[in-house]
């Protein structure tokens, strides 16, 4: 089957001729249809370029990135913005949430974009409230619910929308445990009812260790990769935590 | 070092400072503008009489400039804590750096007079370039001819400038003393993330005080226009609606984005498409924190709009009335039979004139060397009788009780002037009116007052007579007759009995009028010479010209407009300003927003149409309260003003039309390039 994403020697480079910092160096990887991938890796080591080159917002220096057989490195103005608007799904640490509308608006906003019918609409945001179990928030204002429940309709937005991939950029390091480990099952089900494919993005390995696969990045490299296969969630944690020991110098980071 | 500092955040925060600029040049450019008019006149040749004028208007212009500088200062002050607002973080590091505050003061203080300097120079260097575009205004207002091109510049209105702006930046410092002085660093390294809590004011509350605003302001606008003459009967009641309006605008603005918010989400199909919903969210957010400027801001407009439509045509209309009003030459006026008595109540008769009083107008103009027949055509002379028996209250009959309680202000005991048929005859054939006839026991009353009629007719209605030694007389017809008897500017005859010829004598006899016009060009200089002559002051004689009132009528309508143009731009600028700092200074919270928009992929398109929609909405909602406002003020101030006359409103109104769209429109146009620039940023 071919790859939803396929990442082929993509390399990003910062800075001018004489300080050059590579951020990306030779990065490529796949990601299937309806895979939950996690990226991990230290402050610094490339992961939020890297998300940041998939998700169009940055480009690249070298390299190609193809998704569902379109090469979006070649993708210019408009393109790009309806490329973000009818591929991509975003859930971002900070929420993102415009504090000006109501939960449900922030999730229509999503398809009011793409000029969806309002009925549509109307269905379409219930029917996925129903499912994260934020239907009884829907009314209210960013600023009157948790930061759980905040992310979790951030969720709602990025699915709504049907997108082929999901970026998830560190969603649960403005929460606190009990909130991250609801968001983390909220992502189960997405992945595993709504068929959704994940990219998740954290320098944490609990979080990590809800993915199916788990790319470790250091240096602007891919340092290593692991399968969670028939593994408990327990075991593939305990996997991951050998393999950031492994990564060395980063483990204080990386817990 | 500090210094380096400040220059340098100058530089960088140029863009937000930009509209801050601008204004701050456009105020000291006008301020030197409208202060250097002074020397502008000095050049023209005029006559003593707009000479006269022209002192008034700088005076007054003068006294304005107190008033502007007073408003620009307030709009300066505001405008510098949004920018220091903007600031906040900036500050904060400066202050977990350990910068101390006095450091941090005196870098505000630099940043500020640098600011000053920059904008004083600009500013009156715009000035002195505009100022010769409005000296060709100036000459053409005054119908002066400027035989060559001067270049003028008036070292007097740049010093006052200098010393206004530079009291204003002080004033401006010291706030921002204060300001910094009350910081504390936890609020200034929040500021930016506390999120914004929107204030979701109860839907049924909003409808509410919005119907309530509604039905107050549509009070105020029946007392100003249909109601006028049962609501506002003493002058002071004139600031109800005034306050009804403040109160009720307020109470629109407060109300009106929860209501209108409420009934467009009902309106699912069109609130849920594009980027709609967002735009109204961020409207309805907008306006409700800045209930109290939009307020400020819509009022300010209002005034605007108002006083530049009216003095637009007032200056019209008046030179307009001149035609019909001044039918002849000249008009002299002497008193008769003036008494020791008189003497006492008036102080300006002397022995001399009283004694003078006895002579006829004929007589007097001997005095002078003043031949008639040399001088003059179409001659007539006629006189005007008073008497104890006809006053305002007698004429006024049973009406005059109703008329004391509703017009206090009046002086009901004033004798009114009674002219015979016969003259008012001859004087109707001179100035084109229609003759009129009486029969022995009539008489008829003559106005041209509209403000006056009304009253002068409740007593015509109810058939008053009058009674003038022992004689009695009814009235002819039951309302005014139009017509006038002497000369002016405006419409102001409130009143004269016309009676038959037998029923006044002599004795009665109180001022004689002679009409006529000049036999050749240079009489009118003859006349104006007669102030030198000796006999000039044992005599009441008094002249009007009609060169003298067109002149006049010419000044005053210029100084109307002058005063009216500048109170009307500084007031716009002003508004405008408020609204475009508002707006830019919120442009960091929206950058946010929108670049959050263009993650969730939305086209540039839509982003800049939601953008340019927010801003418009934002700019047209304070106006178009204030344009249904100003109908009713600009009705209003018509039937203030009606002695002028209402023919130039239409002209008038295209041209504030046209400075509305300039200057507001500039305002919007340069806010909407500012925001788009600063989300364009990455």
């Amino acid at each position: 089957m071919e790859p939803i994403l396929k990442i082929d020697k993509i390399e990003k480079y910062y800075g001018s001729r004489s300080s050059l910092t590579k951020a990306l160096d030779n990065v490529s990887l796949e990601i299937e249809n309806q895979e939950f991938v996690a990226i991990m890796g230290a402050s610094g080591s490339g992961k939020t370029t890297l998300l940041n080159c998939i998700s169009t917002i940055d480009k690249v220096t070298s390299g190609h990135i193809i998704m569902n057989g379109k090469d979006i490195t070649k993708l210019k103005g408009n393109e790009l913005n309806k490329f973000r608007r009818d591929e991509l799904g975003f859930i971002f640490q900070d929420f993102n949430l415009l504090d000006t509308l109501t939960c449900y608006e922030n999730i229509a906003l999503a398809l009011t974009i793409q000029n969806v019918k309002f009925k549509e609409i109307d269905n379409r945001v219930k029917e996925i409230a129903k499912k994260l179990g934020i239907l009884e928030i829907l009314k209210k204002y960013p600023y009157q619910i948790s930061g759980g429940q905040k992310q979790r309709v951030a969720s709602a937005r990025a699915v709504i929308t049907n997108p082929k991939l999901v970026l998830a950029d560190e969603p649960t390091g403005a929460l606190d445990s009990k909130s991250a480990r609801q968001l983390l099952q909220v992502f189960e089900v997405l992945n595993q009812q709504l068929k959704t494919t994940i990219l998740l993005i954290t320098h944490d390995a609990f979080s990590a260790s809800y993915a199916n696969r788990v790319v470790f990045i250091k240096d602007g490299k891919v340092f290593h990769e692991i399968y969670k296969g028939s593994d408990t969630r327990k075991e593939f944690f305990d996997k991951i935590i050998d393999v950031v020991t492994l990564l060395g110098g980063d483990v204080s980071d990386a817990l | 070092m500090l210094c380096k500092l400040s220059i340098k955040n100058i530089g960088k925060s140029f863009k937000d400072y930009a509209i801050y600029f601008f204004t701050l040049i456009l105020g000291v450019s006008i301020f030197y503008v409208f202060n250097a008019i002074e020397s502008q006149t000095i050049m023209m040749n005029v006559t003593a009489s707009k000479k006269n004028i022209i002192d008034l208007m700088t005076n007054m212009l003068s006294g304005v400039s107190v008033f502007v500088s007073c408003i620009l200062g307030f709009l300066i002050i505001y405008a510098s804590r949004f920018l220091i607002k903007r600031r906040n973080k900036e500050f904060g590091i400066y202050l977990t750096l350990g910068m101390s505050k006095q450091k941090m003061s005196f870098l505000l203080f630099f940043e500020t007079f640098l600011i000053g300097i920059i904008s004083l120079v600009i500013g009156l260097g715009v000035g002195i370039f505009l100022s010769q575009w409005m000296s060709i205004l100036v000459v053409n207002l005054f119908e002066a001819d400027m035989s060559s091109f001067h270049f003028i510049f008036s070292k007097s209105a740049c010093l006052k400038t200098i010393i206004y702006f530079g009291i204003i930046y002080l004033i401006v410092m010291i706030f921002n003393t204060v300001m910094i002085g009350k910081y504390k660093l936890i609020d200034l390294l929040n500021a930016r993330k506390k999120s914004e809590k929107i204030m979701v004011k109860n839907s049924f509350i909003c409808l509410l005080v919005f119907v309530i605003s509604i039905s107050l302001l549509g009070y105020a606008y029946y007392m100003v226009t249909l109601g006028v003459e049962k609501t506002l009967d003493t002058a002071e009641k004139i600031f109800i609606p005034i306050l009804l309006g403040i109160i009720s605008t307020y109470g629109i603005f407060w109300s009106i984005s929860g209501f209108l918010l409420k009934i467009l989400s009902k309106a699912k199909r069109i609130y849920y498409k594009g980027l709609n919903c967002f735009t109204i969210r961020q409207i309805s957010s907008k306006i409700n924190t800045t209930v109290f400027s939009m307020s400020i801001i819509c009022i300010m407009l209002f005034v605007t709009i108002c006083v530049l439509s009216s003095s637009l045509s007032i200056k019209n209309s008046m030179t307009e009335n001149l035609k019909t009003l001044t039918p002849v030459d000249i008009e002299l006026i002497k008193a008769r039979n003036l008494t020791e008595e008189r003497t006492k109540k008036h102080y300006r008769y002397t022995f001399a004139m009283i004694e003078d009083s006895t002579l006829s107008l004929e007589e007097t103009l001997e005095k002078f060397e003043i031949n008639l027949e040399e001088n003059f055509k179409d001659i007539v002379i006629y006189s005007i009788y008073r008497t104890n028996e006809v006053t305002l209250k007698n004429t006024l009959g049973e009406y005059y009780k109703e008329a004391k309680e509703k017009y206090l202000q009046m002086n009901y005991d004033t004798k009114e002037d009674i002219i015979t048929i016969s003259d008012y005859n001859k004087i109707a054939n001179l100035f084109h009116l229609e003759p009129l006839s009486l029969k022995e026991n009539e008489y008829i009353l003559i106005a041209d007052f509209d403000s006056f009629i009304p009253l002068r007719e409740e007593g015509l209605k109810r058939n008053t007579n009058i009674t003038i030694n022992d004689k009695v007389y009814t009235p002819k017809y039951q309302k005014c007759i139009n017509g006038f008897i002497s000369i002016s500017s405006n419409h102001i005859n409130s009143g004269v009995f016309i009676v038959p010829d037998n029923a006044v004598d002599s004795s009665l006899l109180e001022t004689e009028t002679l009409l006529a016009n000049y036999q050749k060009e240079n009489v009118e200089e003859k006349i104006i010479e007669l102030e030198n002559h000796p006999y000039v002051n044992k005599t009441s004689l008094e002249a009007g010209t009609k060169k003298q009132i067109y002149e006049s009528s010419v000044g005053l309508g210029a100084l109307v407009t002058f005063i009216g143009l500048y109170l009307g731009i500084i007031f716009l600028i002003s508004s405008a300003a408020i609204l475009a700092l508002k707006e830019l200074s919120e442009s960091t919270d929206n950058k946010e927003r929108f670049q959050m928009l263009r993650k969730l992929g939305t086209e540039e398109k839509q982003i800049h149409k939601a953008l340019f929609n927010q801003i418009a909405i934002f700019f047209l909602f304070p106006l178009l309260l204030a344009i249904i406002h100003s109908v009713f003020g600009i009705i209003f101030s018509n039937y203030i003003l009606s002695t002028f006359g209402n023919d130039g409103l239409l002209p008038s109104i295209i041209m504030t039309s046209i400075f509305l769209l300039i200057i507001y429109g500039g305002y919007f146009l340069i806010t909407y390039f500012c925001s788009k620039n600063i989300l364009k940023e990455r």
